[in-house]
């Protein structure tokens, strides 16, 4: 019986800056299957680090193919490349659930028209675009590493674009998190979900406070798979207070709809 | 269940300023039950900030601080021991505090981020550490390389050198995942076999943990929390999958490691 429907904070392939064990399709089936995480909409790891992305979505799509069943691809679009509205019918002729983009990695500021066009495009398919605040603590970047966290305005400028969009933000903190939905009007509210994977857990207990205050239904279950421990997002439910312990998390794939 | 000794917890008083300081307590005793927490190993780090910088208490913030420690000790027995927090630029306070709550029952000493780990003001905290056969505890940023405000940061290499010139004291080296390059504290501390890092911090990633094996072995890690309770539990759920450690060397981790660098009868174990 798996605990969790879905995990939109997953990746496959090398990452530039540190050797990450195993970040193989076949190691995260073990993970999910240890983790009881039933499906995961899987990006490519080096796909920020490059402008364009058409290699890695080929490559992300060609490591998934044998293994659809459980694991979907979510590709990356850059939307400052000519052309990326072909990179979006391609993903989701593909059978993409969702897709990926990097704005800081590429210099997208809020403003930007491609940005909008791209959340506006994916979501008339029905299709959530992935957000990333981070990939690593700031504290510990390769000095190579200066792209920065994503900010928070980014999220609240797409989210307030127009009713079909839909986010999902990962490795966002509290503070990132109550600040764009506080921004936002109750129904451009309920076109962002949160993944859990940065959230702290006890004594401060920042995940109890945002279900308590947000509602637990605006997060899913994610874990940065193969950056972070898998282990970390599952600990951070068990030592919720026991009036959370049963608190229902939202389902990506319902915040397609 | 074995025993499971947080070797770096921090509890907050009436005096840091914040309303909800005893909800935080609480939840850390909630958290800690669930895990199967044993004994937390804490201190309070002065005012947290109110009256004076959390990294540079005034000896005020600092007695205060380790009367609330004391106090929590008093209160919770064996679950709670006490690392007694000190400001080595103000010696004679620290000395008279080292004093005062070993007196009291306090197990070890916290040093924060106040002076450089190298810096001889550090010597006289540490010959009184060896006297009294007490573990310190020292903030570490992984790799510094730059400053950071509101800290005197020391990195692995910072601590090296100050457990070599002590060699008898067991120092804990904080959080391999509290930020910056653990990497470059495992390759510091490799050859330091009184430099035991604790494996608390916020950090998650995959691959710390296996670093920390291969340079220092299971016998010089030890478990702890810190800050974020949930990713403590999630590295000590990992070990076992690194495929480095027996079941006695988890063991080691959580908790034989600590009875072996603290005094005799630290622990109530049963």
């Amino acid at each position: 019986m798996s605990r969790f429907p879905v995990d939109p904070s997953v990746f496959v392939g090398p990452y530039p800056f540190r050797d990450v064990p195993h970040p193989e399709p076949e190691y995260l089936l073990r993970v999910m299957e240890r983790e009881g995480i039933a499906h995961a909409w899987v990006g490519h790891l080096s796909a920020p680090f490059e402008r364009e992305t058409t290699r890695c979505n080929a490559e992300l799509l060609a490591l998934l193919a044998p293994h659809r069943a459980l694991l979907s691809p979510a590709p990356a679009i850059n939307p400052d490349v000519v052309g990326w509205e072909r990179e979006l019918a391609a993903a989701i002729d593909a059978g993409a659930p969702a897709i990926r983009t990097y704005p800081p990695h590429w210099g997208l500021t809020p403003e930007h028209i491609g940005l909008h066009a791209l959340a506006l495009a994916a979501g008339e398919r029905n299709c959530p675009l992935v957000l990333t605040v981070r990939f690593e603590d700031l504290r510990q970047r390769d000095a190579r590493d200066t792209a920065g966290d994503l900010i928070p305005q980014v999220v609240r400028t797409l989210a307030r674009l127009a009713p079909a969009v839909r986010l999902i933000v990962c490795a966002a903190g509290k503070d990132f998190i109550e600040e764009v939905h506080w921004g936002l009007t109750p129904e451009e509210q309920r076109r962002v979900i949160w993944d859990i994977s940065w959230i702290w857990g006890p004594p401060e207990d920042h995940l109890a406070k945002l279900f308590r205050t947000l509602g637990s239904e605006r997060f899913v279950f994610g874990s940065a798979w193969p950056l972070r421990l898998v282990q970390s997002p599952v600990a951070n439910l068990e030592l919720l207070p026991d009036e959370l312990t049963h608190a229902p998390l939202a389902n990506p794939s319902s915040h397609a709809d | 269940m074995s025993p499971l000794i947080d070797a770096h917890a921090h509890f907050l008083h009436a005096g840091c300023g914040r309303t909800d300081w005893r909800d935080v307590n609480a939840a850390r005793f909630r958290a800690g039950a669930k895990m199967g927490i044993t004994c937390h190993v804490a201190s309070v780090l002065g005012s947290y900030g109110f009256t004076s910088p959390t990294y540079f208490p005034s000896p005020a913030d600092v007695t205060a601080g380790n009367d609330a420690m004391l106090a929590l000790c008093a209160e919770h027995g064996a679950l709670v021991r006490m690392m007694v927090t000190v400001n080595p630029n103000h010696t004679g306070h620290a000395l008279a505090e080292l004093e005062r709550c070993v007196a009291q029952g306090a197990i070890g000493v916290k040093l924060l981020a106040s002076r450089r780990a190298d810096d001889p003001l550090l010597d006289p905290i540490c010959d009184f550490a060896a006297k009294h056969h007490l573990p310190v505890l020292h903030h570490i940023w992984q790799h510094r390389t730059r400053h950071w405000h509101n800290q005197e940061i020391s990195d692995g290499a910072d601590l090296a050198v100050l457990a070599r010139r002590h060699p008898t004291v067991h120092f804990i080296l904080a959080h391999i995942g509290g930020g910056g390059d653990y990497r470059h504290t495992f390759g510091a501390v490799r050859d330091v076999p009184n430099i035991l890092p604790d494996i608390s911090g916020s950090g998650v990633d995959r691959g710390m943990l296996d670093g920390a094996l291969k340079a220092v072995g299971a016998q010089r890690l030890l478990f702890a929390t810190d800050l974020t309770m949930e990713t403590g539990l999630a590295k000590l759920r990992a070990l076992e999958p690194t495929g480095l450690v027996s079941a006695s060397d988890i063991e080691d981790i959580r908790w034989r490691n600590c009875v072996r660098i603290f005094r005799d009868g630290a622990f109530a174990l049963s």
